[in-house]
């Protein structure tokens, strides 16, 4: 008897112990359970969902790896010890092991915590409810370390994912069911809750926070600044970063979200799959050039003079808002997220494009935080389902009008 | 309690937890939303409410034979809004500060749906004793909800319980902020009021099951 067919065995002889939804849990994260996912909204096809959700992990990784080597890179070259990398995408003094693993030990333990304490609660639930885990934590856990930056406090992670799993998800009926999608409220909540740890110029360079209270304490060190380009754009500061080096995802940044380049290929591959919507990614990238051309507009026709706090933002070119903040990572990775997103065709071409259009908004206009990715998703998320039922109402008419032309 | 008789008792102990006039009637929301960011402000607020309700309905209970049924809530509101009067002259003489933290919101107390809805529903059609009981016991059903939201809020979002710091000191990093804790900013912000009242919704569901509406 192989092992697979031995631990099926073993959960049939189990079935009805309390503790079955956490073996399941592990068990079908290993092997491919012997029935696929049945219910749940955004079940549109014959995939199971598992599957479904391991090609977005498999798009995410990348940016993952990424993330820890751009850690590593921005902490050295912010403490000075290395030269700023030339040559490219891959440019040998950005690939080195030395960075790799500055952003490693970082890293991991997000992931860790966020997945820990996320499946454990999934989990709880699973058991009270006995239903079996479902498996929509499995993005939604990679997600996260993602989208914050690199020196969260892992105790504040902990309690932003167990809010946004609890109350982002679960008290909704679980995956499937959630109005919000629970990565960007575990984001949200982290926003809100502490934003010292969320914005400003220290928070995205490994150290840099460190440092400060070191300075605060009265040693006699240099500060150490990591504006991001969004930051020092709102500042009127320019963007202070080549466009290359935005591409490639040479700058200071949450974790994951810095490599436009790799989104991209991330957002293709999903494309391809036909996993992510290209409806959704298309017309939010339209959104936020429309938007983009409105502000660069506004500044060529003189609204806005220099001396106004939007001027840099609002002057930074069309284009550029693309590969800069977490625009490219939002738009991949969070809008088209197939639950929270609008499910209808039509219903998605105007949900992206509210998304980008919004998105660039509140990024030019928040005067706390120069970005609003993360606010636009949300804020459209919870019009998704006005936009499908407009649309499919749109479609009835449409439809009785024929009818009415047919049997008149 | 000898004092009262059993369907007296029922009166106050209803609302204070299967008939609670917050998380079951779903009123009066918008002063628990707004004033709960300090414990002292929700327990002001809610003598203020014991105060107007319970006198409130005993007057709207003494007049409800004279008051012409076209013209009731007129009169509803005149009684409020002298009550609500006194509460916050009352409040500007000997709680200043306070008064100023509550702002508007003694002022709209007279807007609050409890106390019209029990006006209505309550003291229109019964005596001025048992009228009085029930005042008091929905008042106190709403002081509970505001006075565990207020709990929550300022120690998670301040670190303080009455304004005394209890978790340590932030600046100085004493007690709990010596590990790195920190006060949760989205505490004070309305949203979260309204996600805690959801909560204690849904703790008080899962624990009778009756209150579950289809």
């Amino acid at each position: 008897m192989g092992l697979k067919s031995s631990l099926h065995n073993f959960r049939e002889k189990n079935k009805d112990k309390k503790w079955l939804p956490a073996f399941s849990a592990i068990h079908t994260f290993l092997f491919l359970p012997n029935e696929t996912t049945h219910n749940g909204t955004h079940i549109k096809a014959a995939d199971d969902l598992k599957r479904t959700m391991n090609i977005v992990i498999m798009a995410m990784v990348p940016c993952l790896l990424f993330g820890m080597f751009n850690a590593g890179y921005q902490h050295h070259l912010a403490f000075g010890e290395i030269q700023q990398a030339t040559g490219g995408f891959f440019s040998s003094g950005f690939w080195t092991m030395d960075n790799f693993m500055v952003g490693f030990w970082k890293v991991i333990p997000l992931v860790i915590v966020s997945y820990g304490v996320g499946l454990a609660i999934e989990i709880l639930f699973a058991m009270k409810n006995k239903h079996e885990v479902e498996e929509g934590y499995l993005v939604t856990g990679m997600l996260v370390p993602l989208i914050v930056p690199i020196d969260t406090p892992l105790w504040m992670l902990a309690v932003a994912v167990a809010f946004g799993v609890v109350i982002g998800k679960e008290v909704f009926g679980g995956t499937g069911m959630n109005i919000l999608n629970p990565a960007l409220t575990i984001r949200a909540f982290l926003f809100f809750a502490y934003p010292t740890w969320m914005s400003g110029d220290k928070v995205w360079v490994q150290g840099a926070v460190e440092r400060d209270q070191l300075i605060a304490a009265g040693e006699k060190l240099d500060a150490i600044s990591g504006e991001t380009v969004l930051g020092s754009l709102a500042q009127n500061k320019g963007a202070g970063y080549e466009i290359m080096d935005m591409f490639n995802g040479f700058i200071p940044g949450s974790v994951g979200e810095t490599s436009t380049i790799l989104i991209l290929l991330a957002g293709l591959f999903l494309i391809f799959t036909k996993i992510g919507s290209w409806r959704i990614m298309l017309s939010s990238v339209l959104g936020a050039l429309a938007m983009g051309l409105i502000f660069n507009g506004v500044v060529s026709s003189g609204w806005i003079t220099e001396s106004s706090k939007f001027f840099g933002l609002m002057n930074t070119e069309f284009w550029h808002h693309l590969l800069i903040g977490g625009f490219a990572f939002g738009t991949v990775f969070m809008a088209t997220d197939p639950v929270t997103a609008s499910q209808t065709n039509k219903g998605k071409w105007i949900y992206g494009f509210l998304v980008g259009f919004i998105s660039i908004m509140i990024r030019v206009f928040n005067p706390a935080y120069p970005e609003g990715v993360m606010l636009a998703i949300l804020l459209m998320n919870v019009f998704a389902p006005t936009i499908d039922h407009y649309v499919v109402r749109g479609n009835v008419k449409k439809r009785m009008k024929r009818l009415k032309v047919k049997t008149a | 309690m000898g004092l009262l008789s059993k369907k007296d008792a029922a009166l106050i102990k209803d609302p204070l937890a299967d008939n609670n006039p917050i998380t079951i009637q779903v009123l009066g929301i918008c002063s628990a939303l707004a004033i709960t960011a300090e414990l002292e402000a929700s327990i002001v607020m809610s003598i203020s409410v014991l105060f107007v309700l319970g006198v409130g309905n005993v007057v709207i209970s003494l007049m409800r034979n004279i008051i012409p049924s076209k013209i009731r809530i007129i009169v509803q509101l005149i009684v409020v809004a002298t009550l609500v009067i006194i509460v916050d002259l009352v409040l500007k003489a000997f709680a200043y500060e306070l008064s100023k933290t509550l702002s508007v919101f003694v002022g709209l107390i007279i807007t609050n749906c409890i106390i019209m809805g029990r006006f209505e529903a309550f003291a229109l059609g019964n005596g001025p004793w048992r009228s009085f009981l029930d005042g008091i016991g929905n008042a106190l059903g709403y002081a509970v909800i505001l006075i565990i939201v207020g709990f929550f809020r300022e120690l998670l979002g301040s670190g303080t319980l009455l304004g005394i710091p209890v978790l340590g000191d932030p600046i100085e990093k004493t007690g709990l902020y010596a590990f790195g804790y920190e006060n949760n900013g989205f505490m004070l912000l309305s949203p979260m009021a309204l996600i805690v009242v959801g909560i204690i919704i849904w703790v008080q569901r899962t624990r009778n099951k009756t209150l579950i509406e289809d």
